[in-house]
């Protein structure tokens, strides 16, 4: 029997792959600072006797979309989005540095400042950031200092505490991990810089471009649809083999 | 068994609690005291199909793997504590908070819920309750029947004028309580917030000082839903759902296709 029929196979199977790629970008299109995953497929030949014609598809991701998404302004005083290149860092499941760019942020009962899941945000140091409770007004200026009044004090106290370290890595020094942050490629942690500016009372959108996924999407079904073509030809060529060979 | 079918489905079912959210906080648009919530997306893990950096031959590696996001999930339901806008109404027990802190509330069963809206009445034995299902507000504040007319000043000390006396008496005084994330306090229902592990300890205190907002008498704190940003969030969680459907209409066809063509 041809081979012809495994090429068209594994071309399907890449296909669906890629399909899970796209439906996760779909899936996540209103996710606060979500960077949609790009979708690839690479020829992978498979070397050996005969034509060198036998070359199976694989679907990778070689990255994300770093363009900012939209601003939505939501007026919440620890709702942060930053403005142009960047990002905040957090302490991910391992206790390593980790940047993300969802910024809806919120003050535990501990009084340290995490994300909405939870993590904790770092300051320029690499520790948390605690604010001594209770706090009658928290902000986060421009420069990701986190500036507020402890309750009781008189209206025109305000307090500085620690700084969100705000980081601008290289985006090929960086990539999404298991848990959907980044990390450094190296595994190291990154410098702070004062470059980053941050937006108080906005969050950035999804910057899932749904007329990207919807074309793709079409693409990867016709695409699929000839893969399927192609297994019925393999069929049929082989149909026409045993007629040839049959004695009549 | 087809993981986009799945990953499309956690997203038809982030947009379905995001339009649940919506069209609460729509519905409450006119609920005194109500303060508005929204849904908070995350994306779920990702799986790796091929590590970056595994081999694909003796001699090279891949430059780039592939690594499937599982989809979205709503992680939390956050309400947002802003000060709604005043409604003035000029009734002696409708009282509003201007700043934090909440009015405590005797719950039937002895715990203590709080709440924003001052829509204060008066039960049969001249108690100061809630309006819906009459509660005691704590600390009890019982008014006289011969009184004639009730003041609560800015700190929530609360007196009465009784017919023929001339000066006016003191009956209680309202507490506020504060939290330290309000964001973390359990709604539940009637305009209750209920102290949860995650909204830290009540704090109580008198009105006005320590932080706490002062309290206005003859005005309520209207609901800080704003419409037009619920129906721009509606508008985008349908768009959302139906790019969601597509995807699962277009996982279906292609599998008939190749139930059908081969």
């Amino acid at each position: 029997m041809d081979r012809l029929l495994y090429i068209a196979m594994s071309g399907a199977k890449e296909n669906m792959n890629s399909l899970a790629v796209r439906g996760n970008n779909l899936a996540n299109a209103a996710t606060v600072g979500f960077k949609a995953d790009l979708e690839q497929a690479r020829a992978m030949q498979a070397y050996g006797e005969g034509l060198p014609s036998r070359v199976f598809s694989m679907t990778e991701s070689p990255g994300q979309r770093m363009d900012q998404g939209g601003l939505m302004t939501t007026g919440r005083d620890l709702d942060v989005a930053i403005q142009g290149d960047g990002w905040l860092t957090v302490e991910d499941g391992d206790g390593k540095e980790a940047y993300t760019r969802m910024g809806n942020l919120r003050v535990s009962p501990l009084g340290t400042l995490q994300t909405s899941s939870g993590l904790n945000v770092l300051d320029d140091a690499g520790q948390p950031i605690i604010l001594p409770l209770p706090m009658e007004k928290i902000e986060i200026n421009q420069d990701g200092t986190v500036i507020g009044r402890p309750e009781g004090a008189t209206p025109d106290t305000v307090e500085e505490y620690q700084r969100i370290k705000l980081v601008n890595p290289d985006i090929k020094s960086i990539s999404k991990g298991q848990d959907g942050l980044f990390h450094r490629n190296d595994g190291k942690s990154e410098a702070a810089t004062d470059q980053v500016q941050l937006i108080s009372g906005a969050l950035e959108a999804s910057n899932v471009n749904v007329v990207d996924e919807m074309t793709n999407l079409i693409r990867l079904q016709r695409q699929f649809e000839t893969q399927v073509k192609m297994m019925q030809t393999a069929e049929k060529n082989d149909e026409a083999q045993n007629q040839l060979l049959r004695m009549s | 068994m087809i993981p986009a079918l799945w990953i499309s489905k956690t997203g038809l079912d982030a947009q379905q609690t995001n339009i649940s959210v919506a069209s609460n906080n729509l519905a409450n648009a006119s609920t005194v005291g109500f303060k508005k919530g929204r849904a908070i997306f995350e994306d779920l893990l990702y799986q790796n199909i091929n590590q970056p950096g595994g081999r694909s031959s003796a001699d090279t590696t891949l430059p780039s793997g592939l690594m499937l996001g599982a989809g979205a999930k709503v992680v939390a339901t956050q309400k947002n504590f802003t000060q709604g806008s005043v409604q003035t109404t000029d009734n002696s027990l409708d009282v509003m908070v201007q700043g934090r802190g909440f009015f405590e509330i005797q719950m039937p069963d002895g715990s203590t819920a709080y709440t924003r809206n001052g829509q204060f009445a008066l039960n049969s034995e001249g108690t100061i309750v809630t309006p819906g299902m009459g509660y005691p507000v704590q600390p009890e504040i019982q008014v006289p029947q011969d009184a004639e007319s009730i003041t609560i000043g800015g700190d929530g000390q609360v007196s009465v004028k009784i017919k023929g006396q001339a000066e006016s008496q003191v009956i209680g005084q309202f507490t506020l309580t504060d939290f330290v994330n309000p964001g973390g306090l359990q709604p539940i229902g009637e305009n209750l917030y209920a102290e949860t592990q995650s909204s830290g300890a009540a704090l109580q205190g008198v009105a006005g000082a320590d932080g706490l907002g002062v309290i206005k008498q003859g005005m309520l704190e209207a609901s800080n839903v704003n419409v037009t940003e619920e129906l721009v969030n509606l508008i985008q969680a349908q768009r959302v759902y139906e790019m969601n459907s597509k995807v699962l209409t277009t996982v279906d066809q292609m599998m008939s296709f190749l139930t059908q063509r081969t």
